[in-house]
């Protein structure tokens, strides 16, 4: 018993001893942004031995969550906080959070109808029709007169959406609140909701696995899933009315197109630019930081990282799949580090 | 580990020592300290109970009872209702009992009555491996061999032949309430045979043969005597698997379409409790949606309550008319 103790004891102390040789900075959100995170911080931990991030990746909910509650010493999302989150929080606390973008993602439409191969284009109308559950069959004017010369057959559509919660719904639904009033009126954007058609599945997977098993269908995921599992995704018609297809340049292009124009807050949906090479379905992943830290060293090392998010930690970002972030944004970042306190 | 051998070594006589030699002696220790344990299991439920109570404050005040009869679950707009989950878990553990419960009881019997005691042995094996599979291989077993078949052949096949009935109508995409409760029986089953079986096989060896002399055949010694005889147990197993077919959410989640419908129509996506949960819960920003997700969790909790507490009930009545009928 006693020798079992001691083991315990000295596990322990070995324990705490090795976590005070770093600076232990926590961080929780974003599931989207998870790959390109764990290979930032890794490699800022590389350069900066006596920092240490860890992140969680338990979603853009919880990750707003914990960095109001201060569990945590920031947080991540795929979507803005809104007006009345931050309200609560400055008056709570007296000072704001602050959001930094730093990569950006697109979701695309992909399909599965037998018999057509090709790259289908899409309308916002079509598209905004299909998920309403106005738009039924394939052979519907609405698709067919974007896709002169692709059979398509007068079947029934099945819609698929994601079931879990999830970023990606959030970009996908707000595109379509922006190009179709009866969505915004009906359904409205968020991480999850109300759908008037389809299936769900749990994940891009879940979505990916559903469209395979039913012929006919049509779903959304994020573009660094179709790129690197093959799935052919179509093209969606932009405000300037040409057909684009999600590559990272023309998401990159949706990014530089909203720079001229972003709030001082970084706060703003980038779906749908005025831009005639972007593609309209992107968004932003932003890390949410408190404005004014009482750990000067963690605040420093914060500061610190996202100093380097914005040079070298780009560079890992193509390699990855995420769009870069535009130079403008980069330089407007840069200034608002410096109101952290 | 001091305790068990002065227990055995205890004086005949208790209360005859002083609490100071029963607590040198270990008695008190071990007393205070398995009643801690036990005490324990009260303690979790409590918890469970207050912290599901308090997290779902807002979305109760706000919802009131209507909660229950509510068919919208739209987060944009702040609208819970949880009649359509309330409904898909209840339907999809009524579809898999329906399938789980026979063949379960059938395969119990063979193998507790009929089969040579080595088969018996070897297929109790696998039936054990088979419960101890995690739900996600199931889930994966539904989504790439199940909801195929049911698309392709068990889906237009239905329809075909029992299509007048409105369960067996409307389009067929393969995953749905009927799917879900297919897959649910699957993982069911095993709990099922395992504890049927060992009831079965507890059956006294004098009723059997008392069934035989009577001139009875061999089955109907098994089904009048050893299978009414074994009924309080059996039923014990099948609330086992029902516990088991509500909460179940990884398998389920996978395969039922996750879409808050009512349909009469087994076809019909759907969507359970413990599902909804899962896939909402971590991206769930606002605080009434929260309180919503977790009155949910209140509602699975009072459904597994009250259905065990039915089970309980059950399990005292048949109780007793078995006993006034073997005393009679």
């Amino acid at each position: 018993m006693k020798r079992i103790a001691g083991i315990f004891l000295a596990a322990l102390v070995v324990a705490s001893v090795a976590s005070a040789q770093a600076l232990l900075i926590n961080g929780a959100g974003a599931t989207f942004p998870y790959p390109i995170y764990s290979k930032w911080f890794d490699e800022y931990h590389k350069n900066n031995g006596n920092i240490q991030i860890n992140y969680q990746s338990v979603g853009s909910g919880a990750g707003i969550k914990q960095v109001t509650a201060g569990t945590v010493d920031f947080g991540a999302s795929d979507g803005p906080m809104n007006d009345e989150q931050l309200k609560a929080f400055q008056d709570q606390h007296g000072f704001g959070i602050l959001h930094f973008p730093t990569v950006l993602g697109a979701v695309v439409p992909t399909y599965n109808i037998p018999g057509v191969t090709g790259a289908l284009n899409f309308t916002p109308e079509a598209l905004a029709g299909i998920f309403l559950g106005k738009i039924t069959k394939w052979n519907d004017p609405a698709i067919a007169g974007a896709n002169q010369g692709v059979s398509l057959p007068s079947a029934e559509i099945v819609v698929v959406h994601r079931s879990d919660g999830s970023g990606t719904t959030y970009v996908w639904t707000d595109y379509l609140s922006k190009v179709s009033t009866e969505w915004k009126d009906k359904v409205g954007k968020g991480t999850s909701v109300n759908w008037p058609v389809g299936l769900g599945g749990k994940g891009n997977e879940g979505v990916t696995g559903q469209i395979k098993n039913a012929p006919n269908s049509i779903g959304y995921v994020e573009l660094i899933y179709a790129v690197s599992n093959n799935i052919p995704y179509g093209s969606v018609k932009n405000s300037s009315g040409a057909f684009v297809k999600a590559d990272l340049a023309s998401v990159s292009a949706a990014a530089a197109a909203a720079a001229k124009t972003i709030p001082e807050d970084f706060r703003v949906s980038i779906t749908d630019p005025a831009s005639k090479t972007a593609y309209p379905i992107a968004s932003f992943t932003w890390l949410l930081m408190p404005a004014k830290f009482s750990d000067v060293g963690k605040r420093d090392a914060l500061k610190g990282f996202l100093k380097w998010m914005l040079a070298d930690g780009q560079n890992y970002a193509e390699q990855l799949s995420y769009a870069k972030l535009p130079k403008e944004v980069i330089a407007k970042e840069k200034k608002a580090l410096d109101s952290i306190q | 580990m001091a305790a068990t051998t002065t227990v055995s070594s205890a004086s005949p006589i208790p209360g005859s020592r002083s609490f100071l030699s029963r607590l040198r002696e270990g008695d008190e220790i071990a007393r205070v300290v398995t009643f801690l344990f036990a005490a324990s299991v009260v303690l979790v439920t409590a918890l469970l109970i207050f912290a599901l109570w308090q997290g779902s404050a807002l979305a109760r005040h706000k919802f009131g009872l209507h909660f229950f009869a509510t068919r919208v679950w739209d987060p944009v707009f702040d609208q819970f209702g949880a009649l359509p989950f309330i409904y898909g878990t209840l339907i999809t553990a009524v579809v898999s009992l329906v399938i789980a419960v026979p063949l379960g009881i059938g395969a119990a019997i063979f193998l507790a009555e009929l089969a040579p005691a080595r088969v018996s042995d070897t297929l109790e094996f696998f039936i054990d491996l088979l419960a101890a599979v995690p739900s996600v291989i199931y889930g994966l077993l539904g989504v790439f061999i199940v909801v195929p078949l049911m698309r392709d052949y068990l889906q237009p096949g239905l329809k075909n032949t029992l299509g007048f009935l409105p369960l067996f109508s409307g389009p067929a995409y393969g995953v749905g309430f009927l799917t879900a409760g297919i897959v649910l029986a699957i993982m069911v089953i095993p709990y099922i045979i395992s504890v049927s079986r060992e009831v079965l096989l507890s059956v006294p060896r004098d009723q059997r043969e008392a069934a035989l002399s009577l001139g009875s055949t061999r089955w109907e010694a098994t089904w009048k005597v050893v299978v009414p005889f074994a009924r309080t147990g059996i039923m014990g197993s099948i609330f086992l698997a029902l516990a088991r077919a509500l909460g179940e959410t990884m398998a389920v989640t996978m395969v039922i379409g996750n879409t808050p419908t009512i349909s009469a129509s087994l076809f019909s996506p759907g969507y359970t409790i413990a599902a909804v949960i899962a896939n909402e819960f971590t991206e769930a920003t606002g605080d009434l949606y929260l309180g919503a997700l977790i009155e949910l969790g209140l509602v699975l909790f009072l459904l597994t309550f009250i259905l065990n507490g039915l089970a309980r009930l059950l399990m005292v009545v048949t109780a007793q008319r078995g006993s006034s009928r073997a005393h009679a």
